[in-house]
Order: C-alpha cells, then sequence, then structure tokens
C-alpha cells in the first residue's frame, strides 16, 4: 500500500481498540464470532473506537486520515505514541513494536522520534512560547542552549520570530498552533502526528497553515499522519488519504483514486462535493484519437490547443475558453488523445469514463 | 446502677459498647508511651518558641516595614498600603497588643507550615486517585465538623497543655481545605495539557512539577488562604490549653467580663486575618493580571531592580 519502494515508517496491523470494562472479553468474543459494533455494544456494553485498522506510511509522506466526529480518527492516531493502549493489534515505527516499549523507551521514542499537534493546541498557559516549543527537550535533559537553539529554529521556521518571550494567551488562535507546530518540530522528529490541527481556526488562517504546513514539511520530509474531518484538506494536504468509518478504514487510496472511485455510497456522498478541477488529469479523460477520428472523420489537429496527459481539468479549462476546437492532448510530441468539451464537463463533474482509461 | 432490660424497641439505652471507656484508654498509652512523645513535642514546641522568640526580638516598626514590603511584593500598592494602615491599627489598640499579635502569628505560622507539609501530599494524591479521594472526603468532613472541645481533651491528654497541644488543634481544624483545593486544583487542570506533556515524553514526576502543580497553584494558593484563616478562628479556643498571644486576651477577658480587653483581643485577631489575607490572596493572583510579567518585575524587588539598573 505505500509508495514504490519506501520503506514503512508507520506500520499499523489489525490494530483494535474497544472501550470499556469488558473489553477484552469483547475482543475475543469478536475474534471468534465476528460481533459487530453493534452486538458489541449490546452484549458487553462495550464500544469499539477502531476496527481493524490496518495501513502503512512510508518516510516522507503525509497520510491524511479523514473521518466525521466519533470515527475513531483520535483515538487511531493516539496508538501510534501509545497515549492509548490497543486491545489488539500491532503497531510498528520503524520496525520497532510500540507496544513492546518499556515506559522509559517510550517515553524516549515520545520525545525524540515524535512530534504531535492537538486540535485545541494543547499550551502551556504558564510557559512562554520558547519554553512551550522547548518542553520536549527539556524533559530529556538537554542542555539550556541547545534547547535554547532547537527552539528557536523552530519557531523561526513558523516565522514567529520575536514572539519567544510571549505567552500563549497573548498570541492568537493562529499564531498559538504554529507554536504547537514549532513545539513539534523542536527536537527534529522523525514523525509528525497531527490531530486535526487547524480545525479551529477560521478559513483564512487555516489555508494560510495548510500552506505553511506544506511548505515546511516538503523542505524537511517528516512522515505524516494528518487527522481532519475536512475533505477539502485532506485533499491538498495528503499524498494518499484513508477514509474511517466507524472505527474501520473503509477506503485507502490517493486523492484522485478516492475521488473517482470512491469504494462505497458512504465515500461517495463525501466525494460528491470536492470540486475534481485539481485531482483528475487530461489522461484520465481523454480518448485515444483513433477513436476520435472514427466517430467524427480525420481533423487537422494543428490548430487546436495542445495539454499534457498531466495537466488538470483546470488547465484544459482555460485552454478551452479560448477556442471552439476540442484540445489535443500530447506526450513527447505525438497526439495521443482528444478531450472534447463534452468529455471535459463530465469530467468536472466526476464521471470518468472506465473504458477510456483502461484503454490509456 | 440497675440491670438495663434489652428491649427491641430501644436497644441502644440497653446495649454499652464501651466506646467512651476506651477512648480514655489514651490516656493510658500517653503515659505508657511518655519516652516517644516527649522528644517529639519537644522539636515542635522549640519550633514555635524559636518563631515566637524571632518576632518578638524584630522592633515593631522593622517588623511592620517588612510586612509592608511582603505585602507589596505579593499584592501591590494598595495592598501594601492596607497592610500599613491596618498594623498601624493593631499597634495602637493598646500597649501589649503587638506583642501578642506576634505570638499569634507565630502559632499561625507554625500551623499554617505544617498543614502545608502535611496537606500538599495528601491533597495531590487525593487529585489522583478517586479511591484515596473518596475514603479520605469523610475524613476531612470529620476534622471540620466535630467541636473542637471533643479534641481538645484526647491531645492534652497525650501531649499536655502548650503550644505544640495548640498547633495539633489548630491543623485538626485547619488541615480539610488544604487538601480539598489542592485536590481541586490538580483534578481542574486541562487534561489535554497533560495529554500534550505525556506525548511529548514527560514522566509522571515531570507532570506534576512542570505541568499540574504550577497550573493548580492558584487554587492551592487559595487552600492555604482558607487554611491561615481557620488557624485564626481557632486562636480562642487554643487559648484554652495555655497557648498565649491575642486568644487567650479574649479567654481572660471574658472570665473577667472585661469588655474593652476582649475587644482589644478580637480586634487583633480581625486585622491579623485581614492582613494575612490579603497577603496571599496576592500570591494566589499571577503577576501577569497586574501588568508585569514576573514576580521580581513588580512591587520593592522591581523598584530595586529597575533603580540598579539604571546605574
Amino acid at each position: 500500500m505505500t509508495g514504490a519502494g519506501q520503506e514503512a515508517v508507520i506500520d499499523c496491523r489489525n490494530l483494535w481498540k474497544i472501550f470499556g470494562r469488558r473489553a477484552d472479553e469483547a475482543m475475543k468474543a469478536v475474534q471468534k464470532q465476528g460481533l459487530g459494533k453493534i452486538e458489541v455494544r449490546d452484549q458487553f456494553d462495550c464500544v469499539v473506537g477502531v476496527q481493524d485498522a490496518t495501513f502503512t506510511v512510508g518516510r516522507g509522506e503525509i497520510f491524511c486520515i479523514m473521518g466525521l466526529s466519533g470515527s475513531g480518527k483520535s483515538t487511531l492516531i493516539r496508538h501510534v505514541n501509545r497515549l492509548i493502549e490497543p486491545t489488539s493489534g500491532q503497531l510498528f515505527i520503524e520496525g520497532q513494536d510500540v507496544n513492546q516499549l518499556s515506559a522509559r523507551q517510550l517515553r524516549e521514542v515520545r520525545a525524540e522520534k515524535i512530534g504531535m499537534v492537538f486540535q485545541n493546541m494543547a499550551l502551556m498557559p504558564h510557559r512562554t512560547v520558547l519554553e512551550n516549543v522547548s518542553f520536549s527537550q527539556e524533559v530529556r535533559g538537554h542542555s539550556l542552549r541547545e534547547r535554547r537553539e532547537n527552539a528557536l529554529r523552530a519557531i523561526d521556521a513558523v516565522d514567529l520570530n520575536g514572539w519567544d518571550q510571549k505567552y500563549p494567551d497573548e498570541l492568537s488562535g493562529g499564531m498559538q498552533q504554529r507554536v504547537g507546530l514549532a513545539r513539534a518540530i523542536a527536537a527534529d522528529p522523525s514523525i509528525l502526528l497531527m490531530d486535526e490541527p487547524f480545525s479551529a481556526l477560521d478559513p483564512l488562517i487555516r489555508r494560510q497553515l495548510q500552506d505553511k504546513f506544506m511548505s515546511l514539511s516538503a523542505e524537511m520530509k517528516k512522515t505524516t499522519l494528518f487527522i481532519t474531518h475536512d475533505l477539502d484538506e485532506a485533499i491538498r494536504i495528503g499524498h494518499r488519504i484513508a477514509i474511517m468509518k466507524d472505527g474501520a478504514l473503509v477506503q485507502v487510496g490517493t486523492p484522485e483514486d478516492i475521488v473517482t472511485n470512491p469504494a462505497d455510497d458512504y465515500v461517495a456522498d463525501f466525494v460528491a462535493g470536492i470540486s475534481k478541477l485539481e485531482l483528475i488529469s487530461a489522461g484520465k479523460i481523454m480518448e485515444p484519437v483513433a477513436v476520435f477520428e472514427k466517430r467524427e472523420g480525420p481533423v487537422d489537429l494543428s490548430t487546436w490547443p495542445e495539454a499534457h496527459p498531466d495537466h488538470s481539468l483546470d488547465d484544459l479549462v482555460n485552454l478551452s475558453i479560448a477556442t471552439q476546437h476540442p484540445v489535443v492532448v500530447k506526450a513527447n510530441g505525438h497526439p495521443i488523445g482528444i478531450v472534447t468539451k463534452n468529455a471535459l464537463l463530465r469530467g468536472i463533474k466526476g464521471e470518468v469514463d472506465v473504458m477510456n482509461t483502461a484503454a490509456e | 446502677m440497675a440491670e438495663t432490660q434489652f428491649s427491641i424497641l430501644d436497644p441502644f439505652s440497653s446495649v454499652d459498647l464501651g466506646l467512651a471507656q476506651s477512648a480514655d484508654g489514651v490516656k493510658q498509652w500517653a503515659i505508657d508511651n511518655r519516652g516517644v512523645i516527649q522528644p517529639i513535642k519537644n522539636f515542635f514546641n522549640d519550633m514555635i518558641v524559636g518563631i515566637d522568640t524571632a518576632l518578638n526580638a524584630v522592633p515593631p516598626m522593622i517588623m511592620l516595614l517588612i510586612m509592608v514590603l511582603i505585602a507589596w511584593q505579593a499584592g501591590g500598592r494598595r495592598v501594601a498600603i492596607l497592610v500599613a494602615v491596618c498594623m498601624f491599627a493593631l499597634g495602637f489598640l493598646s500597649p501589649n497588643a503587638w506583642g501578642l499579635a506576634m505570638t499569634t502569628l507565630a502559632i499561625v505560622i507554625s500551623a499554617v507550615i505544617l498543614c502545608f507539609i502535611i496537606g500538599l501530599p495528601l491533597g495531590i494524591l487525593a487529585g489522583k486517585n478517586d479511591r484515596f479521594e473518596a475514603g479520605i472526603r469523610p475524613v476531612l468532613d470529620t476534622m471540620q465538623t466535630i467541636p473542637a472541645f471533643v479534641y481538645l481533651v484526647p491531645v492534652v491528654m497525650l501531649i499536655g497543655i502548650g503550644n505544640v497541644s495548640g498547633v495539633i488543634v489548630t491543623i485538626i481544624f485547619a488541615l480539610p481545605p488544604l487538601i480539598r483545593l489542592t485536590s481541586l486544583g490538580i483534578r481542574g487542570v486541562n487534561p489535554s495539557v497533560v495529554e500534550a506533556a505525556r506525548a511529548f515524553g514527560a514522566n509522571p514526576r515531570q507532570i506534576l512539577f512542570k505541568v499540574e502543580l504550577p497550573l493548580a497553584t492558584p487554587t492551592i494558593l487559595a487552600g492555604v488562604n482558607q487554611t491561615i484563616m481557620l488557624s485564626l478562628s481557632m486562636v480562642v479556643i487554643a487559648s484554652m490549653i495555655s497557648v498565649k498571644g491575642l486568644g487567650n486576651e479574649v479567654l481572660r477577658a471574658m472570665g473577667r467580663l472585661d469588655a474593652g480587653k476582649a475587644l482589644v483581643g478580637g480586634l487583633g485577631i480581625v486585622i491579623l486575618a485581614v492582613v494575612l489575607d490579603r497577603i496571599t490572596q496576592g500570591m494566589g493572583q499571577s503577576g501577569r493580571e497586574r501588568g508585569h510579567r514576573h514576580w521580581w518585575q513588580g512591587g520593592p524587588v522591581g523598584a530595586v531592580l529597575r533603580l540598579a539598573g539604571k546605574n
């Protein structure tokens, strides 16, 4: 499931979390009899938080988990640094089983390998920005000079120069979350856990922070698990997206996969309102030149606008506005397909002709 | 004594479990264990007498100045002025009022220090552990509601009359709010901040000292404030077991129906209460609420630092 040739930094296998006093009994019943969420609730008075989650995240990848509130995504992400213990299943970080670590090793992993950003920021109100950002190094016992240097570098990375001596309540919401981000990256961890980091912010600030995060992430190449309830955000940020419903991962795939091939009605419902302009490429909606010519007769392609198979629908729309002709898609200088106005409109509606894609 | 007939309708008058007699055994136990109790008593007595002597050794005007400076640092200029006015009023109440007030202050300080040493760990434990909290709550309720005279006698039997018994009696009455408010303060810390501390690798001790206690400090100081107030309200009762100070004034005035003397003692206690209350309340407020960032940037320390910085 990981991108080609990448090692799995986070490897989650058949992870289950059942909340409640009789969780272990319920787990056994689930494994033996295959009980569902509702049976578990009725028979054992337990709540299934995560059911059978399996996924891997490759190095440098941004993996988004999208789901509505109560779908178990925050529970799932907390298993990565074992803030929550799983009822069953395994989770490996760089090959190390998190659930086999001693309390001491676990603290070391949390402080040095994993940075976490929280939805409600969770900054410490009695500490300055600098003291907040250097917290993870402080608990590891690093020298004052070293942690100050690292913290200032992180504060610089999120554009908060000069705010290091302020207290969190003197900062706006967006700035507070940037402090949260700085705190997460200060110890230079290899993994970032983002638990709905931008959900509590207004749309403009959210967009700014998404951009900031994406540029930082491209620069630092951190493996990121990103939780969100906003599919637009997941599509903007994620290399791959997992859709979560009732504690289970319904579909895992690239943004384009999810939008063009929703696994079930639930995902389809989500995807319905998403703009496809940036997601679908010309290669997906073009029809082969031969097919086009068979229908319309021979045509002179030289006056038609040209596009590349990777161009997005948005680019095709811009090309089409200026002319009455269809767009010709060329690869290495050779025309390989035609995008008619109708095909373009269907693409914008998300109706990708599977025949054409297969023929490609 | 006539043999009482057991009756199912009134079983209580005929059954004697001997609770009162067994409590009397305390006296014999105390006499048997004199060798253990005496050194402990002497240690605490020395501590109280030491504080008392120190407070009385300082000339009143110097003491007044020190208290005003503390008040300025803790609560700002307005509190400092109030404390100055109060302390002058206290001194002019009667020629010996100042000395008595210092003795009372020594008892209160000793009691509060011991309350803090006992109450803070218990409060933290109660804040972390639901079962312990459930167990200690009825004990605290008992400590606060049981009439002081009930435990006055056993304490005197165990330790004898004097300052140490006075402080113990005061602790029994004044300790509960500190434990309750410490527990409340720890429970009131935003759980997501604690979770963040865990997520960044803090161990339980670091979470306690770097996150929970600092955030619970205002509530804990409110508990200290309550403890001080309750300690002051015990000084009259404590004076019945020969504790000196303002309380003793009131007690003696009661015996002689001397309204004037009672007023001096009573007003003295009230003034002391106001002064201590304002100072501890000031401590509970963070410096940032009064417009400066760190405690050393305000009050007399801040003024001295600024002067030093200019030269």
